[in-house]
């Protein structure tokens, strides 16, 4: 990996997940918000009303009645041309549903962390992804973060990505609750110039709600012409990656972060026989096992998907082709799907149908309603996986770290 | 009270004359004939001018009015969800606000108008509008177009839908005649009674087209979260002959049914035929007038005519405030020990007219004086209903 040297002075915080996005948030010069609380993402609402109380953000701050004009509040907000930011968990994810359904076809670059947390009942506030995972068929772009550093800089890529007029989506910024959303670590927070430099101000052109510009926008369209429409939004939905392609190499120039790969991170997978594939906070324990396996001579590596929308089909079919069993950890679940597995699972194996090479596919259910995935939990996973890159016979979908 | 950011110079409209010749709502449109709902938009839009943007919820007049590749609005106009047209009001003026704040658009008044219908406002939409109308820091206004039913999905039943109407969810049946046992609610009277600090709230209709404007007009120049209400007679679902559009209007305002006032910085006034029946210079007329001429009452009874009479007699003689704030008067205040203060001295006239006239239209029918409490626990069968049911449409 190539490491560039970041323009510009950074400094260093320590910060909460939530506490950095509010900081890339104050960079963004974001516009409008709109606050509702729900536990674990409203701590990001609380940063932003704090940087709003001490004048180091100049934004519109609403207090919402709920979840569905919170997210209303922010769509019309950004269709006469502001930058904004709003978000979520759970259960008021859910509350939101309709809005969240209309962005994307309206076009809105809406900006929105998901502190990613179980849908009641039984209520829990433990991270769970499925939250975040209902809107992945409607046009929202779902990158998944791994500390309070990637918080950071997810937040100013979903700007710099989301308000490209080539694209024009919506995009979650998914952080795991509590693991993410609550913890402490050290992040480099860059100079606003740099940022600058990064995220060109938001400008909507002729799509711009405005008396001087007088369109309608969104009229009433039925057989005779949604299929037109959608298949516009599919086009905008194709460029994506090339754009986070290019977004990514500006950050990497800019900032000196972001790693090699846009859409996802490999960890010690250059001469892996096979290697553990998931989302969020379980980059950790999953790259602690692999070292401690390394050690005994296991050929493991790990792989942490961050852009789950776009979903980098093509890219990942040629990397993992290389290695002979992947086993997908899944922080969500989806019934009767096939092989009973989860979201993650079930996308990866119809990315790979088509691969010239395909590995064999396991599938692990585990650390669902926020419960821990220990370094333990890690190694039964890899063990089933090696077991399955060495042809024994292993179930498809494991649960993993269940009482029985 | 401060206005939150400069408004539009608009000058009140007294006169059908004085009204701007321009339309901003123009042809394009696919409503019914003789519907009373897209009339206030051209008079809305017409008051509001040119540099004003219209967020339009769910419902007939998104549907039947806005359809891809046609569009009747000249300025610009955005499709809201049904529960939304509060937070959308909200959400386009504080991105209009921000923007002029930092410089990033021309600072320049620019009116926000959301409408909803009853379904959409009255009922989902209601906790939105609540809340709109407490962030006194944006300008907008929220317009409710009342055709008491959730008209564009085949008219069913919404909250604002009056006691006894047949909608499509209120059907008359061999056991119950009356399936819509519910009172209209009072939004405005609601509204105002709970947001003190919103300047400016009203009720119109537009067959009263001047004063409609006038309000519209007036609440944009008030600033600040405003909110009207506009009683739109909808021939598909109250089941009428078109030309009756206008005549209907009145008739709610002449039979005392639907008030017409505005609260202007929290000091009531009735305006119009209101104020007439309020000053005592016009009686009510019997509600049975105003039923009579719609389908949806087609299987009323003498004691559901009564019934609603008793009601809307209630409304007149017993509230507060007449038709306005729902509830009577146990005085005297303990806590001040003095009688209630009734700012308006129009409502001060219509307080001592409690007692004698006006009102009491329903002594005017012959074996209804008696209006029984319940008239659906009444077990007579109902045998015929002709055309009761409205029809289904777009
Ligand atoms: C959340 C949601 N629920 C239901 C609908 C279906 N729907 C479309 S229009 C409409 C009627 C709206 O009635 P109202 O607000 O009274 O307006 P009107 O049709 O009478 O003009 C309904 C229920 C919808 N669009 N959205
Ligand atoms: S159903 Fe009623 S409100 Fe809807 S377009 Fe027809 S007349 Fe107007």
């Amino acid at each position: 990996m190539t490491v560039a040297r970041p323009r510009g002075r950074q400094i260093e915080k320590l910060t909460t997940g939530t506490q950095a996005v509010a900081q890339a948030v104050k960079l963004a010069d974001v516009d409008v918000t709109a606050a509702y609380p729900i536990r674990p993402y409203d701590g990001v609402m609380q940063a932003v009303a704090k940087l709003i109380a001490d004048g180091e953000l100049e934004c519109e701050y609403i207090v919402a009645e709920g979840e569905h004009s919170q997210f209303e509040i922010c769509k019309h907000a950004s269709a006469v041309g502001s930058r904004v930011f709003v978000g979520s968990s759970g259960v008021g994810w859910m509350y939101a549903m309709e809005s969240l359904a209309v962005t994307p076809s309206l076009r809105l670059p809406v900006v929105a962390m998901i502190g990613n947390r179980a849908l009641d009942d039984p209520g829990a506030f433990g991270v769970e992804h499925n939250d975040a995972m209902v809107v992945r068929d409607l046009g929202w772009l779902l990158f998944w973060v791994e500390d309070a550093q990637e918080c950071f800089d997810a937040t100013l890529m979903a700007y710099r990505v989301g308000e490209d007029r080539r694209v024009s989506f919506p995009v979650g910024i998914c952080v795991d609750g509590a693991f993410i959303t609550h913890s402490q670590t050290l992040i480099e927070i860059p100079d606003q110039e740099t940022v600058n430099e990064f995220l060109p101000p938001y400008d909507l052109g002729d799509r711009l709600l405005h008396p001087d510009n007088p369109i309608t926008i969104a009229p009433q369209a039925n057989e005779d012409w949604v299929m037109e429409i959608r298949k516009q939004t599919d086009e905008a939905a194709r460029r994506v990656k090339g754009v986070i392609r290019e977004a990514h190499d500006d950050f990497r120039r800019l900032f000196g972060r972001g790693g090699d790969n846009p859409f996802f991170e490999e960890y010690m997978t250059e001469d892996a026989e096979y290697v553990l594939l998931g989302m969020g906070s379980l980059g950790l324990p999953a790259k602690v096992m692999v070292r401690r396996l390394r050690g005994r001579g296991e050929k493991v590596g790990f792989i942490r998907l961050k852009w789950f929308r776009p979903f980098p089909d093509e890219e990942l079919a040629e990397s993992l082709g290389r290695f002979r069993a992947v086993g997908v950890i899944d922080r969500d679940y989806s019934y009767g799907s096939p092989q009973q597995g989860g979201v993650l699972f079930t996308d990866l194996r119809a990315a790979l149908y088509d691969a010239e090479r395909r590995p064999r596919l396991v599938d692990f259910i585990g650390g669902l309603g926020g419960r821990e995935l220990t370094p333990e939990m890690m190694d039964e996973m890899a063990e089933i996986t090696r077991r399955a890159a060495r042809g024994e016979d292993v179930p498809t979908v494991s649960w993993i770290g269940v009482r029985e | 009270m401060e206005t939150p950011g400069r408004v539009l110079k608009l000058d009140p409209i007294r006169s059908i004359k004085k009204a701007p010749v321009e339309e901003y709502f123009e042809s394009g449109h696919r409503t019914c004939q003789g519907c009373l709902s897209s009339l206030p938009m051209r008079l809305m839009a017409k008051a509001a001018g040119p540099r004003t943007i219209v967020l339009g919820s769910t419902g007939c007049m998104y549907v039947a009015n806005t359809t891809y590749m046609t569009t009747p609005w000249v300025v610009p106009w955005m499709h809201t969800q049904l529960g939304a047209a509060g937070s959308a009001a909200v959400g386009t003026a504080a991105g209009l606000k921000a923007l002029m704040r930092k410089g990033k658009i021309k600072d320049e008044p620019i009116n926000v108008i959301a409408f909803c219908g009853d379904g959409g406002g009255a009922d989902m939409g209601l906790s939105a509008i609540s809340a709109a109308l407490t962030d006194i820091e944006y300008n907008l206004l929220i317009f409710l177009y009342d055709n008491e039913s959730y008209a564009n999905t085949d008219i069913q039943t919404s909250g604002q839908t009056p006691w006894g109407a047949v909608t499509t969810f209120s059907p008359p049946g061999k056991k119950h005649r009356i399936m819509q046992r519910r009172w209209k609610k009072n939004v405005p009277g609601m509204l105002a009674a709970g947001h003190p600090d919103t300047r400016y709230i009203a009720s119109g209709t537009p067959a009263m087209p001047v004063d409609m404007m006038d309000k519209v007009r007036a609440a944009l120049r008030a600033g600040g979260p405003t909110y009207i209400h506009v009683l739109d007679p909808c021939p598909k679902g109250w089941h009428y002959d078109p030309e009756h559009s206008v005549e209907l209007g009145k008739l709610a305002l002449e039979t005392g049914i639907y008030p017409l006032y505005e609260i202007k910085d929290g000091v009531l006034e009735f305006t119009g035929i209101t104020k007439q029946i309020a000053t005592g210079r016009r009686r009510r007329k019997p509600v049975r007038e105003y039923l009579e001429k719609q389908g949806r009452f087609a299987h009323f009874k003498n004691q559901d005519y009564a019934y609603f009479q008793k009601k809307v007699d209630e409304m007149w003689e017993q509230w507060i405030i007449p038709c306005v704030v729902a509830f009577s008067y146990g005085g005297p205040i303990n806590i001040t020990g003095s009688e209630p203060r009734v700012r308006n001295k129009n409502v001060e006239r219509v307080n001592a007219s409690w007692t004698g006239e006006p009102g009491h239209a329903h002594e005017q029918y012959e074996g209804v004086s008696d209006a029984p409490s319940e008239p659906w626990r009444d077990d007579n069968r109902l045998d015929e209903y002709p055309n009761a049911l409205p029809s289904t449409g777009h």
